[in-house]
């Protein structure tokens, strides 16, 4: 991998001279090279195909068959479709307004969380620094703290009794509180970056990691200064990751849910959660139904057109190890730059995780441990305690299933959606984009419909608690690796096949050695949305196993300090366990993945 | 080969991880080798029970009891009601007498005059088919914070309409109707005390006196209110008779007094009763049977206020001490007939949001 510098500077002249020409490179098409090399292997051919397509027959049976039969049920009950809900959805200038807040909120949010979030991911790709591995993994625990949790966190701080607006009151001697952002749309902007942040850091951050740093040095010694190199240079480079991000915290939060029912207040409502109040308190089927297909056919509009974008941004590109690509934040300069390259983003993730911490332990004789004591006892012999043991293991082993499957059918489906051919990825990407817009407790109404007939008679099994997961986890690990796998040099592969690799060998010692980071990126998001993932398991008909999110909701469900301090304490053990289980991940090795 | 190894490995140990493990339901006793029939129980979040009388249940009936939890009272019931042609449950408990109409207009439930009701009031018998049967009942009322209300020198409001005077401007929080149980439960409050004429206009007036409105209990109480366990700045909150004896009985030190009382006027709280059913279609019908008698036992009724903190439907069934020292039973509750909460429920909800929130 080191000898290509010739391509590299090619690449280079190409990428900043015209990017038409860098399309149409690959002309020499590994696919039709392994149907021609693999002679005898129709099998291998037929079963590659079958496991290149088993995220559509993934969706299919726990997708669009459970839709299909909540929105049957909903719209045509009699088996004619009504088109009354509809007209009186468009009546209602309500709903209107509702789509209207749902788009421009989701767009404010992804543009605060960029500005945060891209610093970051610079200071995090190209240096190395101390505590880097733990800080990286401190932006992503916000994504498994439960909104309640986080709330509390933001009101000890912001709210009218919180730190902030204490001090400031004691400073300038104010009779009210100067700071007001409790159910105001800037405190569910503020909420969506603090969540979405690490969504940005990860998949941006991951891919700017492995970007050859010798286009940009190049730029340079031409006589282009930073910022005509970043705009010039690193920007387009960056253009396929960047849109991954962007498209997946947009969509994050068009549906959000949880932050704007407990931080916005009642005042404001997205889609998901005007369809959340229609179908569980209202009970209106028709219009959850209606609602719900809007939601989806925003997405999959949205997530068309990036697709069509996305497939001209790409340009195949010589990755780089890290290593090569990082150097240490030795002197001032360089020190000073991470800092504020990643101060924004750390204080406002860092200050309400540290005052969650700092809650958990202050009881009424001072800092102690007591919450912590009182999670281990079970003082009203209930059969619904939960020991922290069986909630952490309850909550790792869904969590280790959804890496699983959602590895298995991501990877196939980035390859998918990866060939070079024109025609299926155009719809099939906004297809894979769908779970993450659509609403949890339609999908959720749609599994007690559907799945209830052998060999389908998930509806009361564990297993559908990871198999629900993996629909909102699968597409982070498309979007993570497709930018790689379409920036990855055709060359290489085709050079190891003529050199008479197997395809298989191809694919273990070229492609994987390259993707394994961005796996390592997926598998990370596939841990952390099942940890922290509430809203659909709880709209899920399940026996007895609890997780650690709701067993922090069963403590506040009831007053009491000690219920409060158990949650708080739930809420640490949460984070500590996810940050364990991402530092784990992170040193994963095997031969070259992950270092590179 | 190596890759293989290790590929198999990876798969197996997942495999391993991906089953979980569930609390000890069932295992606590040895298991035969006949296979012991399942009765299983849907209900609501909120649901508890001590696990001796899980046990209990199980060794009087050699079957397994298993529970089965579906989101909150809302959605389960709504889950119930989608599953009806081929139910997921055998029982269900947590109907209320909000959602009462909507489950028996969608007609999921088996009638069942058990014998434990000769024992039940009249007045928490809201089906004389007897397809709901009462279980539990308790009190939406108001909250407040007892050292605020002293360190201010300010009375405690004594009537619904005091909420709306100039004193306690900014001080009440309360739960949006379309979203939360006790948030309805106190809607239907003012439309009983105020009659369907006047509550909304009390309803602008809270709002002209800042009435701060969460969507769900959990914030209301732990994010807005001020007393107790609560981190917020007001004083005043809808919340549950009982939570009064919640503080007490979770509190971190051992407590003399509640920090927090209720404020009980006359037609002011309102009494949610829940109901469980033996759902159509069940499975195990003599079962399903036998836990209903269960859970109308003496046993089960003297185990629900410590477990659920709310009052046993059987007035015979002995109340824990904290009960009977800091929770209070209001005289005369608001005085509303299910049917009519059944229709009014939307129409009310619909002009609430309207008055409140646009």
């Amino acid at each position: 991998m080191m000898k290509d510098e010739r391509w590299t500077t090619d690449m280079g002249r190409q990428t900043m001279g015209g990017r038409d020409r860098a399309l149409s490179l690959p002309t020499f098409r590994p696919s039709r090279l392994l149907s021609v090399t693999c002679d005898p292997s129709s099998i291998v051919r037929r079963l590659s195909s079958v496991v290149l397509w088993s995220p559509l027959a993934y969706l299919a049976v726990f997708f669009f068959y459970p839709l299909m039969e909540i929105f049957r049920l909903s719209l045509a009950p009699e088996g004619v479709f009504d088109l009354q809900p509809l007209r009186a959805l468009v009546a209602d200038g309500y709903y209107g307004r509702v789509l209207w807040f749902t788009a421009w909120q989701a767009a404010a949010s992804t543009a605060l969380t960029l500005v945060l979030g891209l610093p970051a991911a610079y200071a995090f790709a190209r240096y190395s620094f101390p505590g880097k591995n733990f800080l990286r993994a401190l932006t992503t625990v916000p994504f498994v703290l439960p909104t309640l949790v986080v709330a509390a966190a933001f009101t000890s701080l912001l709210g009218p009794r919180g730190w902030l607006n204490t001090w400031l009151m004691e400073l300038f001697s104010l009779e009210q509180p100067p700071i007001r952002l409790t159910q105001t749309i800037w405190i569910i902007l503020l909420a969506h970056a603090f969540y979405n942040a690490t969504i940005v850091v990860r998949i941006v951050g991951g891919f700017w990691a492995n970007l050859d740093p010798r286009l940009e040095e190049a730029a340079q010694v031409l006589g282009a200064d930073r910022w005509r190199t970043f705009r010039h240079v690193t920007l387009p480079l960056l253009t396929p990751a960047l849109g991954a991000a962007t498209s997946l915290v947009f969509l994050f939060c068009f549906t959000s849910f949880g932050v704007i029912l407990v931080l916005g207040g009642p005042r404001f409502a997205t889609l998901e959660v005007e369809i959340y109040r229609q179908t569980v308190h209202l009970f209106h089927l028709p219009i959850a139904a209606t609602l719900s297909i809007v939601q989806m056919a925003v997405t999959f509009s949205v997530m068309g057109l990036y697709t069509r974008w996305q497939a001209r941004a790409s340009v195949p590109l010589n990755f780089r190890p890290q290593e090569a690509a990082q150097r240490p934040a030795r002197d001032w300069r360089a020190r000073l730059l991470v800092a504020l390259s990643l101060g924004a983003l750390l204080v406002i993730l860092l200050v309400p995780l540290i005052s969650l911490v700092e809650r958990s332990l202050a009881t009424a004789d001072g800092w102690s441990l007591r919450y912590y004591g009182e999670l281990f006892l079970d003082r009203r012999g209930s059969i619904l305690f939960v020991p922290p043991s069986e909630a952490i293991r309850n909550s790792l082993a869904f969590a280790l299933a959804t890496v699983g499957l959602s590895l298995m059918i991501g990877v196939a489906g980035a390859y998918l959606l990866a060939r070079p051919r024109r025609g299926p990825g155009v719809w099939l990407d906004p297809i894979f984009m769908l779970p993450l817009g659509t609403s949890a407790v339609t999908l959720g109404f749609g599994f007690i419909l559907a799945l209830d007939q052998p060999p389908l008679n998930l509806r009361t099994s564990p297993a559908l608690v990871p198999l629900a997961h993996t629909l909102v986890a699968f597409p982070f690990v498309v979007r993570s690796l497709l930018p790689v796998l379409r920036g990855l040099n055709p060359r290489w592969r085709e050079a190891a096949t003529v050199l008479g690799a197997s395809p298989m060998r191809v694919w273990l010692q070229v492609d994987l050695p390259i993707i394994g980071r961005a796996i390592l990126v997926g598998a990370v998001f596939a841990f952390t949305v099942s940890l922290g993932e509430f809203g659909a398991t709880a709209l899920i008909a399940r026996p007895e196993f609890p997780t650690m999110p709701i067993a922090i909701y069963r403590f506040l469900g009831q007053p009491g300090a000690l219920n409060y301090g158990q949650a708080l304490a739930m809420s640490v053990l949460l984070m500590a366990v996810c940050i364990a289980g991402l530092l784990l991940i992170e040193r994963f090795r095997y031969r070259d993945i992950g270092e590179f | 080969m190596r890759t293989w190894i290790s590929l198999a490995l990876l798969v197996a140990l997942l495999v391993a991880c991906a089953v979980p493990t569930g609390s000890p339901l069932p295992t606590a006793t040895p298991r035969p080798a006949v296979e012991r029939p399942v009765v299983t129980l849907m209900t609501h979040d909120s649901f508890a029970v001590s696990e001796s009388l899980v046990q209990q249940f199980e060794a009087e009936t050699g079957a397994t009891w298993k529970i089965l939890k579906a989101g909150d009272a809302g959605s389960a019931l709504n889950q119930a009601i989608l599953s009806k042609d081929n139910p997921l449950a055998d029982v269900f408990f947590g109907v209320d007498n909000t959602f009462f109409g909507r489950a028996i207009a969608a007609d999921i439930f088996e009638p069942y005059e058990a014998p434990g009701l000769a024992e039940i009031p009249d007045e928490l018998e809201l089906d004389p088919e007897h397809r709901l049967l009462p279980v539990d009942f308790g009190y939406v009322c108001l909250n407040y914070d007892k050292a605020y209300f002293a360190e201010k020198g300010l009375a405690v409001p004594q009537t619904l309409e005091d909420l709306t005077k100039p004193e306690y401007k900014g001080l009440l929080v309360v739960e949006n109707p379309a979203t939360s149980s006790p948030g309805l439960s106190f809607l239907i409050t003012t439309v009983a005390y105020f009659g369907e004429e006047g509550y909304l206009d009390f309803w602008r007036k809270l709002r002209e006196n800042d009435v701060y409105v969460t969507d769900g209990w959990e914030d209301a109480y732990y994010g807005q209110f001020s007393g107790g366990s609560g981190e917020g700045t007001r004083p005043l909150v809808v919340s549950y008779a009982t939570s009064p004896a919640a503080e007490v009985y979770f509190s971190e030190q051992p407590l003399d007094e509640s920090p927090t009382g209720n404020i009980l006027p006359e037609g002011g709280s309102f009494r949610q009763i829940e109901f469980v059913g033996i759902l159509k279609g069940a499975k195990q019908p003599e079962l399903a049977r036998k836990l209903v008698d269960f859970m109308l036992s003496r046993a089960f009724q003297e185990d629900i206020p410590l477990q659920m903190w709310v009052y046993p439907a059987n007035p015979n069934a002995a109340l824990p001490e904290v009960f009977t020292k800091f929770a209070q039973v209001p005289a005369a509750p608001a005085q509303i007939s299910p049917a009519a909460i059944d229709a009014g429920r939307e129409k009310w909800i619909e002009a609430w949001t309207t008055t409140v929130l646009r």
